[in-house]
């Protein structure tokens, strides 16, 4: 059943790392914003986490994931709860929820970028989506984030440009407010897996994937990571979890989400 | 009563310096047809309170608009759009930059009639540090400090339905009505379009009337747009027009704003700017994206 896989691609590493985030998280709504953490999320709902739960994008609550991408013209989604925009902010204000978001900026704390990059606010150089759902999300509910090229543009040295999240910045913790109250999971990259659980919530090291080093990981990062002394290697995927992630990934979109679609093992 | 209205009417009874909320959710029922009608009119200095797509970018690209109040502005497959982003990257737009669920609740705020809702969201970004007129409070009930989310008071709302009566009963049968509940009674004056005028008997068959978000007296005018979500969706009727959106998306790099307005809007009529887009049937038969 658990036979690691010898042949997988780096997207499938990384989607399986994603999904191995939400294995403790019981009854939350889970939501992958992106090809590859939506589908690290339906696997650990068809997997390891059968309690979560998770939605079109649209408006519906699903008993079971969609598959990703264009389906046949019979297809019927297992709808069990109207979702509307509005009742999801019930849901965020609950806290019942877990996120895997992929911001173009990510900082030492932990805070995330989506908004606009360079200039001025007033007048910045790139507008992008604006902050959308990120400031309500980062404090009320679990979130990771997802980073498919892990470089210094995103993983930048000071702090992001917008800061769109709250994240363990002692300058802007709010009157009232611990780090404990902030719950930032973990960033899964092309080159490893880290979490807050350094020092002071300082970035972590948690794996590598195949091939990679800690010194690869720090030169592209913009800040000192906490490096463990004894660093594992990301967990191989399963054939049994290879297998569901074609099922519920049956047009391959996976291979076009990483430049190049690398292996997993760059050994 | 008959709360039927023109287009032209609608835009009308609005002024300049106005704070306008634009119902719908990026490229999906937007009333469109009533956002072109302002881009043919005078009208200026406008406040737009949105979850905005192509209704922002038109607005900011013609002129039309001080501020934006704003969680996002995107067109969902083509994530920036691109004349809200020329606006922002020249400065020549003022804005309120919220989180998503900050909106609803200043129009929530405005509908009750409260000055403010309080929230932690916000706490801890720059969303509390970008914004002069957004204030963070002590609470009366413990030690924390909260935001004190202002009501999105409106000036008018514009909203497009699947369908309503003359009397205002409005229907909207897609998956979501987003929040155009909000923008309905965050409003002093809302303006609806609809695909389909109906009858009020419509309303008292089978479950109908399940479909209908907000009372009658919160609609102030009816004005009957075939169509006029487009190139935005209105499920079930049509989805949003892929197509138009990507000629939309590079006139910004090719031609500019001015360019698609002389194709699609100034001096063109409604009726001449769908037959443009391929006719009522076409729009009709316009496919939702699957994700």
């Amino acid at each position: 059943m658990s036979t690691a896989a010898k042949d997988y691609s780096l997207a499938e590493l990384m989607i399986v790392a994603n999904a191995r985030g939400y294995d403790d998280d019981g009854e939350v709504l889970v939501t992958g914003i992106g090809v590859l953490p939506r589908i690290a999320g339906s696997l650990a709902m068809t997997t390891s986490n059968p309690d979560i739960m998770m939605t079109d994008s649209e408006a519906w609550v699903l008993s079971k994931p969609n598959p990703v991408g264009n389906r046949p013209a019979d297809f019927v989604q297992h709808n069990e709860t109207w979702m509307g925009f509005s009742r999801i902010f019930d849901n965020v204000w609950s806290g019942k929820r877990h996120i895997t978001g992929g911001p173009t900026q990510i900082d030492r704390y932990g805070q995330a970028n989506i908004s606009a990059l360079g200039g001025s606010y007033e007048q910045p150089k790139i507008q992008m989506l604006g902050v959308r759902g990120f400031p309500g999300n980062s404090i009320c509910h679990a979130n990771s984030w997802f980073v498919p090229a892990h470089n210094k543009r995103v993983f930048v040295d000071g702090e992001c440009d917008v800061v769109c999240t709250i994240g363990y910045n002692p300058a802007r913790l709010p009157k009232g407010y611990q780090f404990d109250d902030i719950d930032l999971r973990l960033v899964i990259t092309d080159l490893c897996v880290m979490d807050f659980g350094g020092p002071e919530h300082q970035m972590r090291l948690v794996s590598l994937h195949p091939g990679i080093t800690a010194e690869q990981v720090q030169d592209n990062t913009g800040f000192e990571i906490h490096v463990p002394d004894a660093v594992p290697t990301t967990a191989a995927p399963t054939e049994e979890q290879l297998a569901i992630i074609a099922q519920i990934d049956p047009h391959n979109l996976r291979a076009k989400q990483l430049k190049d679609n690398p292996a997993g093992d760059r050994s | 009563m008959d709360k039927q209205m023109t287009p032209q009417a609608v835009v009308a009874s609005l002024s300049d310096g106005m704070t306008v909320g634009i119902g719908g959710w990026g490229p999906r029922r937007k009333p469109m047809a009533l956002v072109r009608e302002i881009l043919r009119s005078d009208l200026k200095d406008l406040t737009i309170v949105a979850y905005g797509g192509a209704d922002v970018g038109m607005l900011c690209a013609a002129g039309k608009v001080k501020k934006v109040i704003f969680a996002f502005v995107s067109l969902d497959f083509i994530p920036l759009e691109p004349y809200f982003r020329k606006a922002r990257q020249s400065g020549a737009i003022e804005t309120m930059e919220i989180d998503e669920g900050m909106m609803l609740l200043g129009l929530r705020a405005a509908a009750w009639g409260c000055p403010f809702i309080p929230t932690r969201v916000g706490l801890g970004t720059d969303v509390v540090k970008i914004n002069d007129d957004l204030k963070v409070i002590d609470s009366p009930y413990d030690d924390k400090e909260w935001v004190a989310m202002p009501a999105l008071k409106l000036d008018a709302a514009l909203i497009h339905v699947d369908r309503a009566d003359a009397r205002g009963v409005c229907q909207i049968k897609g998956a979501d009505h987003y929040m155009d509940d909000w923008f309905a009674r965050a409003a002093e004056q809302t303006y609806v379009s609809c695909d389909e005028l109906v009858d009020t008997d419509y309303f008292a068959q089978g479950d109908e009337a399940r479909y209908v978000f907000w009372e009658r007296s919160a609609t102030t005018g009816v004005v009957h747009l075939p169509g006029g979500a487009h190139p935005s969706s209105c499920t079930p009727l049509y989805g949003f027009d892929v197509p138009h959106f990507k000629e939309y998306n590079a006139s910004a790099k090719d031609g500019g704003f001015s360019a698609y307005a002389d194709k699609y809007i100034n001096g063109v009529s409604e009726a001449e700017y769908q037959e443009l887009v391929g006719g009522l049937e076409a729009i009709k038969q316009l496919p939702m994206p699957v994700y």
